[in-house]
């Protein structure tokens, strides 16, 4: 049978029928429909699925690995920085070795369609010594679901799953097979306490399976030759072999890899028997360098270290085809009555009254700084409020302004949201009570984790006993409704935990519009 | 045979639900279909687009090449031109007429609608049409209606049974009501 899905749902589709017994996921674009297609499938609901979103990555990679421990297989899915928050665990893992077969997703998001950096998470499959498998389309990522599972209990470690954000957010036709059923319990019996003495020998232990894993990827499916009468040779990785045949169409003499550890011996003949390799992949120049090892300093390869293909950005099919030596192009003129449309804070957003409060208190002092975070809210540093001095990581907005209260900076304030704060930013909070750092934390709570979606958020109705469980003095952990009609409310409760010198929490509380449109119309029906 | 097309307009205009149906009609006709949508971030008010491409033989690239799209459907006159690269020399533009305008530094409107007059465009007040029959908040499906004897790849009638099965779990009467907006756009896009 044939679906239409979205490349994050046939990933989803592809785990559910290959036996999934739980996905682990904290929302993040694009990687969020994975987990969301979970939750609303019938069987995962029949079957019981884990689904519930997590705390943060790192929770999420403990819990798979823990039902990978019991024998299940489990998904981890998050965008790419994501792997930056999982990575102790993620790393680990491949220590430990897995049980159950284990995916760790990672979404990518090359030209940064909504994101703070265009990282790669294959080196992180490389770094941590596991099999990254790479789809080039919608079907191969649900295929790659129950191969990617069997592959990992086969080889007993995690395997990366990287996918694109054209490929997780464009949808395709889909040929789905019939579902496989869950695993039974049965929990590992080996070691997996990783002592110094018990990890140096896994760690021995997981270079020993390199050999496997090169093996797999020389006979993996996934990885193919074709030929063609060119002198070029062209190493076309994940989504990149669209790209090529939509400008070669047969007539391409190429190497398509979906599958690391790299396929050397493939890549060799293609060498071989060519001048030059072009090196096709998005996202970081990985296999670039790696294939300039591969073959010795005299080899020319091309790609975007030599500025063959750009060094930053997205492939597309016009800058493919121009590395191919084909040309694409405009007919016509850019038009000339022509504006940016940046994003925006909805109107009647909460988010909004916190920054017209926080700019009118503000205006009073001449060094403030607002550190900012992760959410919507990271909007209030464009016009009309231009509010942020920084957006960095999940949590930094806390930890930020304590540093630079440490430096002596008067008023350093955070803002940072609810789902934001639960993720990464009770720690920074208790460093700050432990400090009595000189800041004002502002935890804008919309109920939801509302700029992937709406999604549930960890610690609703929980802020205030989290603060004052950390440390927060009670008459400083303030709520307020963030309202036009209760300014003089907001305004003057900012003013009065400025001047308090020492940790301060201001919690605007308004559900996000979007989820409380949705709700309405959900009781309506 | 294939048609190239990019959807786009501002945030919450109700682009993806357009891709929706046209996607659904092709599935139907047995097509060959790949879609890129923007999700997240930019969603909130800003512009959006989708890449929709559709043939008789299989794709390759979910994105269209510069100078290549048959077709730009546009919820809004400035986010049609935004686009311009992709139009290819026989491509066309079937667009709302009415600016959104949620920006400081929007363009001055009678230029811009100059500019697209000299541009291979039908425009029309879909949102006026929309109001006209009963059925404000099917704005979209006066443009897919607009921009229907244009696909060419799916007929009219192919694109009116898709909107019944993706509108069927919503009522008889939702159904109707958009069908009604859907044959106001194939009036409107024909008479202008």
């Amino acid at each position: 049978m044939k679906k239409l899905l979205l490349g994050d749902e046939a990933v989803a589709l592809g785990a559910i029928n290959a036996g999934l017994s739980g996905v682990y996921a904290y929302p993040g674009t694009p990687s969020t429909e994975i987990t969301e297609y979970i939750q609303n499938h019938p069987l995962a609901k029949e079957r019981g699925v884990h689904s519930r979103w997590c705390t943060n990555e790192k929770t999420a990679m403990e819990a798979a690995l823990g039902m990978s421990y019991a024998g299940k297989r489990a998904l981890v899915c998050m965008k790419h920085v994501g792997m930056n928050v999982c990575a102790d665990a993620f790393v680990n893992s491949a220590i430990t070795g897995v049980k159950g077969g284990l995916i760790v997703l990672a979404a990518d998001d090359p030209s940064m369609h909504s994101s703070q950096n265009e990282q790669d998470s294959r080196f992180y499959a490389k770094f941590a010594l596991v099999p990254c498998l790479e789809p080039s389309n919608q079907q191969e990522a649900y295929d790659m679901m129950a191969y990617g599972f069997d592959l990992s209990e086969k080889l007993g470690e995690p395997i990366v799953l990287r996918v694109v954000t054209r490929l997780a957010h464009s949808r395709a036709a889909v040929e789905v097979t019939e579902p496989k059923e869950e695993k039974l319990l049965s929990p590992a019996t080996d070691q997996w306490v990783l002592l110094p003495g018990i990890a140096r020998k896994k760690y021995v232990a997981l270079l020993e399976k390199q050999d496997a894993m090169k093996q797999a990827s020389a006979e993996s499916p996934y990885n193919k030759a074709e030929k063609a009468n060119s002198k070029t040779g062209i190493l076309a990785c994940g989504i990149a072999y669209n790209y090529v045949k939509e400008a070669l169409a047969d007539d391409a003499n190429l190497v398509k890899i979906s599958q690391y550890p790299l396929p050397e011996e493939k890549i060799k003949a293609l060498a071989a028997t060519c001048n030059e390799l072009l090196v096709i992949e998005d996202g970081q120049p990985v296999v670039e360098e790696l294939v300039k090892g591969l073959l010795g300093a005299g080899y020319p390869v091309k790609g975007r270290l030599t500025g063959d293909l750009p060094r930053t950005g997205e492939l597309t099919p016009d800058n493919v085809a121009k590395a191919l030596g084909k040309q694409t192009g405009s007919v016509f003129a850019p038009a000339k009555n022509m504006a940016a449309r940046p994003p925006q804070l909805c109107q009647g957003c909460g988010h909004r009254d916190v920054y017209a409060a926080l700019n009118q208190v503000l205006a009073d002092y001449s060094e403030h700084r607002v550190f900012g975070d992760i959410g919507c809210y990271t909007l209030g540093a464009l016009p009309p409020f231009q509010s942020l001095s920084s957006c960095v990581d999940m949590g930094a907005s806390i930890t930020m302004a304590k540093g630079a209260a440490d430096a002596g900076l008067f008023p350093a304030v955070a803002i940072i949201g609810d789902s934001t704060f639960t993720h990464s930013g009770m720690t920074g909070l208790l460093d700050a009570v432990n400090d009595n750092a000189n800041i004002t934390i502002i935890i804008s709570d919309n109920l939801t984790t509302g700029m992937t979606g709406g999604q549930d958020s960890a610690g609703t109705n929980k802020y205030e006993a989290i603060c004052l469980g950390l440390g927060v003095e009670p008459e400083h952990v303030r709520v307020v409704v963030p309202l036009p009609k209760n300014m003089p409310e907001i305004t003057r409760v900012i003013k009065e935990e400025i001047e308090y010198k020492g940790v301060s929490v201001i919690i605007p509380r308004r559900e996000c519009i979007q989820t409380f449109a949705r709700h309405a119309r959900a009781k309506k029906q | 045979m294939k048609k190239d097309i990019i959807l786009c307009g501002v945030g919450g205009q109700g682009i993806l639900s357009i891709a929706t149906i046209i996607g659904e009609a092709a599935t139907k006709a047995g097509l060959y279909l790949k879609q890129a949508e923007v999700h997240g971030m930019s969603q909130r008010g800003g512009d959006v687009q989708s890449n929709l491409r559709l043939s008789t033989e299989p794709i390759w690239s979910d994105l269209i090449a510069e100078g290549s799209a048959d077709l730009i459907i546009s919820m809004e006159p400035m986010e049609a031109m935004r686009y311009l690269a992709y139009l290819s020399k026989d491509g066309k533009i079937v667009t709302s007429s009415k600016p959104f305008v949620n920006i400081p530094n929007y363009p001055d409107e009678e230029a811009l609608q100059q500019e697209l007059d000299t541009l291979p465009s039908v425009k029309l007040d879909i949102e006026t049409v929309a109001k006209d029959c009963g059925n404000p908040r099917g704005a979209n499906m006066v443009l897919l209606g607009m921009a229907a004897p244009t696909i060419g790849i799916l007929s009219v009638e192919n694109l009116r049974e898709a909107i019944a099965t993706v509108f069927a779990r919503k009522g008889e009467q939702i159904v109707e009501a958009n069908l009604k907006a859907f044959d106001a756009g194939v009036k409107g896009g024909i008479d202008n």
